[in-house]
């Protein structure tokens, strides 16, 4: 029994746009985050269909170096959320709007 | 078995199928700038984690301009063995060495080299200690040179996150003022946002070509004739959304006015050379390099996307206040000129674009040199009201300032001119008359911005009533008094004659400028200046007025950059 | 020793380089010593090249020292490079040769200035301007140094600027030699337009494919700036206005030099002239107008330095007469003893006015003589020389060039040979004011000078020869104005060595001229009798009056109403329309405009930056919205 690859490519391209459209609509700051795991997670999904399909090792691997990335975004983020919320408790994203015109 | 997607497909394929581990050949001579910036990173980590008490900042800022002199040489050397050898590629081809790289690694260099400057000065204010700003820009460095010399895909969007996840932290460096940590904060979602964009327009590529390696893609476009693949179109359009968002190309510039605006001024300057070299690199390098053949495809974008760039950088930096905010929407039309070079995709509009890029890092740090000295402790106005009168408070700074935004306006006798001129002609010559009509249209506008900020600097009185034609041609002529003054202390003939004439051919913009708060802050802002960032603007606006009277080296230097692809 | 020709114009460029940060520390007088040695070394360069290139084969003698591409762009490569050729070396020679004497003279001329440093880093700058001019193997070169010559001759003419008189002379030099830069610009741009280079020789080598008008056209469009250049009608009341500067400015800038750039093209471009004769007839009849005009107007000047002035004037219309006639050779050899001669009588008169004071009115001098003995000697052998008594330099050079003028036309000699006969008259006039007859002034007169200027004191008038600084460059031009005649005699075909000499560059283009050895003869004759005439006629009417005036009537001490005519005419009409634009057109028409445009751009940058809210979530969406815009566009391009 196999699936074709094709609805893999669906799935992605589907959890991509929840992503995306995930983080337009939601505020906070660690939600919106994690729709950005979920797009880079769909582009890995993606990654590895057409390493299936292609008979090719090389998008496999391309998944870790997506990872190890997202691992260090989030470090990196979560430092950024964390010294900003530190001193408005239960802040969201658009409390943060003094930069603008 | 392929076995051959650069680095990783090899050593997955061997590990998988012949049972024996074979690693590829590492030739660490190609990548040693890199190499250089980043042991030199984590020297200078361990050392500030190993010394009982703080360490000046100066001792990291001067570790950093020597790690940047170091991989300055180190791409010299590289640069000669690739004209005297032609290019080539490296590490399981992963690497190019080729012209192209090198010629961006020698602006990552150099930016290397002046950015600490400003920040040693800056940091030193603002009582910022650790090594935090120098680890970053280096790792960022690093990115950015990655990202010129990768030659696969996957190492392009490391590249890309190496440069871009240090900036996030720049930009949040000073986490005592709110600003900069809104400005961390909008930077880190959108550029997340953009990077996962752009990692799916890599796997779609990857798809529909078979290989994340430029070479192998390009070899694949050449092999089938591919136009209308809507999967690799897709991809690549993606791919252009990722470098469109890095470089601020409208419509994803939107975070950096408020990033550029709230970040510590050197960090704003560093990450607008530094981001833009990059990846202008890796957009130049994948668009023209990789993909010529759906050129059809893509240049109609990349024309819609620079028209948008320029009118929109140029217009909405015009109704700023705000100088530093100012200085952020005119790096936004600056993007829109290189882009020109990109949509000529001409060896020529290469080389032009390729050259404004060099130009553009140099005059952007110094800006914000200046900016970061004027805004006072805690970046605490930028508004154009506290460059009253600066011509006659600090006359080298502001005459240093003038040179460096008129070459920004594109006058003549500065690098600014050529860089202009160049990317224009190549449009012309790629018969891309609006474009180069909107482009000229649009320096005219951002003529405007800066010489506003060029007359205020150089008028003591209040400017309320700014259509007088007459009172603004006494203050120009009072400009160019100053400037000729302080020509003579300083003997930088050229620059104050330039700034002058230019000042008297534009004469009438004046009319445009708009009006000023009345005069009522009689209190004048106290201005300092460290030894350190008089250095750096010595050679930003030095380099300014030597390559502007004599461009040729650094043209040439582009153009071959461009014939050894 | 032929590439170390980039020296040339670099020494001098080093001297400014160093004069102008550190000048005032080195003070009075090494800053001084320092110009001066720069330029001397500038000029033993030169000879050391001039040598090099004499030993080469005339053939050979065209050298092109390429530095670096200036800049480029598609057609357009202008490079920096020197072109070492007979004419240029010519040129060379002599700028940085007088120029040497001019610094060694302003050393003790400028020594109670507080300026003095200054002074001499502006010179420095106007020697390797005035290098560049010549040396530049490519218009746009060549017009980098003519526009630096000009800048430099508007600080140094204006050197004293707190005086009122200088500051607007300069504004005056600066503004007549725009006009004729403009038209300069045009020719370039013309030639570049016809033959796709800007490179001397590469021009030259493609003007068989440009027609004759386009040719004329640029011959005249040059000739403009060499019209407001070389002070030439309509645009010469500038140059008797730069008087104001200091006298050595007047020698090297105003006498031997910058003005000479305007006949130096006209050589330069023989190529083109050769091929448009019609241009080369305008150009002899400019110069010859000139000339006469010049010459009236100088006899009735009484200001010392006025004379030389006009006089100048009426010289360098000797020299574009000879050029527009084809007679390069010839405008070069008065070219060269006119810098000579001239240099001599402007430092001579720079002595006098050192020994009055300030005072630069003829009529109140008089009886220097026997007080100035070396003064008085050089300025009298200048004069012989100006005035073509033989054997003296003059005699040979304008000799030639009246020469020619009748091969081309008896009229132009027939105006040449009064102006001759005018020039003997007024510079005999000034020498018997200044040198002979009574002393009108008084050794107690109580000077009526600015307390401020250079040179005062409160002590009564005791003129004096100057210091060696002063009296040597005297001495070297006197010599050099006797003798300069050897450069180039005529009679026996080895003697002309300025002629063969400058062959490789002109001789394809000169005049032929056939003259008997006794028509040459029967030339000289008339020449020296016009000279010898003009100094008796001097002498009778000037050695015992000192007031005559019906010689001197109002017509010519205005010289002829052209600056006033010009000034009523053209400058207040400028002035009027200038007026009614700025208050009118600019005001409702140019500025309604551009309002309307920059309100229309400021409008929609207001409207632009509201969608700048500030909020993470409106930038997503851009982005997403700038993403969606793509796909569509990928979905449509994939579709059709």
């Amino acid at each position: 029994m196999s699936v074709h690859a094709s609805w893999y490519l669906t799935l992605a391209a589907l959890l991509f746009t929840i992503g995306a459209v995930g983080l337009l609509v939601r505020r906070n700051v660690l939600v919106m985050f994690m729709c950005v795991e979920l797009m880079l997670n769909a582009a890995n999904l993606t990654f590895v269909t057409f390493a299936r399909a292609l008979d090719d090792i090389g998008g496999q691997v391309a998944v870790f170096f997506v990872l190890v990335v997202a691992a260090a975004e989030v470090v990196v983020g979560l430092g950024i959320i964390v010294a900003i919320f530190r001193r408005k408790v239960g802040a969201t994203a658009d409390d943060a709007h003094m930069l603008k015109g | 078995m392929t076995g051959s997607t650069g680095v990783l497909g090899a050593l997955a394929a061997h590990l998988l199928g012949a049972g024996g581990l074979v690693l590829p050949h590492l030739n660490y001579s190609t990548i040693l700038p890199e190499l250089i910036l980043l042991g030199g990173m984590l020297v200078i980590l361990a050392a500030s984690a190993l010394s009982p008490r703080p360490l000046p900042t100066e001792v990291y800022a001067t570790a950093t301009v020597g790690l940047g002199i170091a991989s300055l040489i180190a791409s010299l050397v590289l640069w000669r063995d690739v004209t005297s050898h032609g290019a080539f590629t490296a590490i399981a081809r992963s690497i190019d060495v080729d012209g192209f790289a090198v010629f961006f690694l020698v602006v990552v260099s150099c930016i290397l080299i002046v950015a600490p400057m400003f920040a040693a000065g800056y940091l030193r204010r603002e009582g910022i200690t650790g090594c935090e700003y120098y680890v970053l820009a280096l790792i960022s460095g690093s990115g950015a040179m990655f990202m010129a010399s990768a030659n696969d895909l996957i190492l392009i969007f490391l590249g890309l996150e190496i440069l871009s996840i240090p900036l996030y932290v720049l930009a949040g460096l000073d986490h005592r003022r709110e600003a900069s940590g809104e400005a961390a904060m909008k930077y880190f979602v959108l550029g997340a946002f953009s990077s996962a964009i752009f990692v799916y327009g890599i796997a779609l590529t990857y798809g529909a070509t078979g290989s994340t390696n430029l070479a192998e893609i390009g070899a694949f476009l050449s092999r089938n004739v591919i136009t209308s693949n809507g999967v690799l179109l897709g991809g690549l359009a993606l791919l252009l959304v990722g470098f469109a968002f890095k470089v601020a190309a409208v419509p994803f510039h939107m975070w950096t006015p408020d990033v550029y605006q709230g970040a510590p001024t050197p960090a704003t300057g560093f990450m607008a050379a530094m981001a833009k070299a990059g990846g202008f690199a890796a957009l130049l390098r994948v668009f023209v390099s990789t993909f010529p053949t759906l050129r059809t495809s893509w240049q109609p974008v990349v024309w819609v996307l620079a028209i948008l760039t320029l009118v929109l950088g140029a217009v909405v930096a015009i109704v700023q206040n705000d100088v530093k905010r100012m200085l952020a929407y005119s790096s936004i039309n600056h993007a829109g000129f290189v882009l020109l070079g990109l949509e000529a995709a001409t060896a020529r509009g290469i080389a032009g674009s390729l050259y404004y890029v060099f130009v553009y890092s140099l005059l952007v740090l110094g800006s914000f040199a200046v900016v970061a000295a004027v805004g006072g402790n805690g970046d605490a106005d930028h508004d154009i009201s506290r460059y009253r009168g600066l011509g006659r408070r600090r006359p080298v700074l502001a005459v240093g300032f003038a040179i460096l935004l008129l070459a920004q306006a594109g006058a003549p006798f500065t690098t600014g001119f050529f860089s202009k001129f160049y990317v224009v002609e190549a449009a012309v010559a790629a018969h891309s008359y609006a474009l180069a009509v909107i482009a000229m249209g649009s320096a005219g506008v951002a003529a405007f911005f800066y010489l506003r900020v060029v007359f205020v600097m150089f008028s003591d009185v209040g400017i309320a009533g700014a259509s007088d034609v007459s009172r603004g041609g006494g203050e120009i002529a009072r400009a160019g008094a100053v400037a000729a003054e302080v020509r003579e202390q300083d003997a930088t003939l050229l620059g104050g004659a330039g700034a002058s004439a230019v000042a008297t051919l534009v004469a009438p913009a004046y009319v445009a400028a708009p009006e000023l708060a009345p005069e009522g802050t009689p209190s004048e802002p106290e201005v300092s200046v460290s030894p350190w960032v008089t250095t750096g603007l010595v050679l930003c606006v030095g380099a300014t007025l030597v390559f502007g009277i004599w461009p040729q080296p650094l043209v040439d230097f582009a153009h071959q950059a461009t014939l050894i692809f | 020793m032929i590439h170390a020709a980039f020296l040339i114009p670099l020494l001098p460029l080093a001297g400014f380089a160093v004069l102008a940060p550190f000048g005032r520390r080195l003070g009075n007088p090494l800053s001084g010593w320092i110009a001066t040695v720069l330029v001397a070394a500038s000029f033993v360069v030169t000879v050391l090249v001039f040598i090099a290139l004499f030993r080469q084969a005339p053939a050979h003698r065209e050298f092109t020292q390429s530095w670096f591409t200036w800049f480029a762009a598609d057609r357009l490569n202008v490079g920096a490079g020197l072109l070492v050729d007979p004419l240029s070396m010519t040129m060379a020679t002599f700028v940085t040769g007088v120029s040497a004497l001019i610094h060694l003279y302003s050393i003790g001329y400028m020594k109670h200035d507080p300026q003095f440093a200054k002074f001499f880093t502006y010179l420095n700058l106007f020697v390797f301007s005035m290098l560049m001019l010549v040396l530049a193997d490519n218009f746009v070169l060549s017009f980098f140094g003519w526009e630096g010559v000009g800048v430099c001759s508007y600080f140094l003419i204006a050197f004293w600027f707190d005086r009122a008189d200088a500051a607007s002379a300069g504004k005056k030099a600066m503004i007549f030699n725009r006009i004729g830069d403009a038209g300069f610009l045009l020719g370039l741009f013309l030639i570049f337009e016809r033959t796709g280079s800007l490179q001397y020789t590469t021009v030259f080598s493609r003007l068989g494919h440009v027609g004759t008008p386009s040719l004329v056209a640029i011959a005249l469009l040059l000739f403009l700036g060499a019209v407001g250049k070389s002070a030439q009608i309509p645009l010469f009341p500038w140059l008797a206005d730069a008087m104001a500067g200091p006298t050595p400015v007047s020698a090297l800038i105003h006498a031997a030099t910058m003005v000479t750039a305007g006949v130096y093209m006209m050589c330069r471009i023989s190529p083109v002239l050769h091929l448009a004769p019609d241009a080369g007839h305008v150009i002899a009849w400019f110069g010859v107008a000139t000339a006469f005009i010049g010459a009236t107007s100088a006899c009735a000047q009484t200001d010392i330095k006025k004379v030389l002035a006009y006089s100048t004037v009426s010289q360098l219309g000797y020299m574009f007469l000879a050029a527009g006639s084809g007679a390069y050779v010839a405008a070069v050899f008065l070219m060269l003893t006119h810098a000579f001669y001239k240099a001599l009588l402007f430092l001579g008169a720079g002595s006098v006015i050192h020994a009055m004071e300030e005072d630069q009115d003829i009529k109140n001098m008089g009886g220097l003589t026997k007080l100035m003995p070396i003064t008085a000697v050089t300025f009298l052998l200048g004069w012989f020389s100006i005035a073509g008594v033989p054997p003296f330099s003059g005699f040979w050079s304008k000799g030639d060039v009246l020469q020619n003028a009748w091969a081309v036309s008896p009229a132009l000699w027939a105006i040449g040979a009064v102006t001759a006969l005018l020039t003997a008259y007024y510079m005999g006039r000034e020498y018997f004011l200044v040198f002979l007859g009574e002393r009108r002034w008084s050794e107690a007169r109580p000077t009526e000078t600015d307390p401020s200027s250079p040179g005062y004191t409160s002590r009564g008038l005791h003129p004096h020869d100057p210091t060696w600084h002063m009296s040597v460059p005297l001495v070297v031009l006197a010599a050099l104005a006797v003798l300069g005649g050897l450069l180039n005699l005529p009679f026996r075909p080895n003697l002309d060595f300025l002629e063969r000499w400058l062959d490789p560059v002109v001789g394809p283009y000169l005049l032929q001229t056939h003259f008997s050895a006794g028509q040459q003869w029967l030339f000289a004759v008339a020449d020296a009798a016009l000279a010898i005439a003009g100094v008796g006629l001097a002498a009778s009417l000037w050695r015992r009056t000192t007031d005559r005036p019906a010689l001197e009537p109002r017509f010519l001490y205005m010289a002829w109403f052209i600056d006033w005519a010009e000034d009523r005419f053209v400058a207040r009409t400028g002035t009027a329309l200038a007026y009614f634009s700025a208050t009118v057109i600019e005001s409702k028409v140019i500025d309604g405009a551009v309002n309307g445009v920059a309100s229309l751009v400021r409008g929609t940058g207001g409207a632009l930056r509201r969608l700048q809210t500030g909020y993470v979530r409106s930038y997503a969406l851009g982005l997403v919205a700038g993403v969606v815009a793509l796909v569509a566009y990928v979905l449509v391009r994939v579709g059709s």
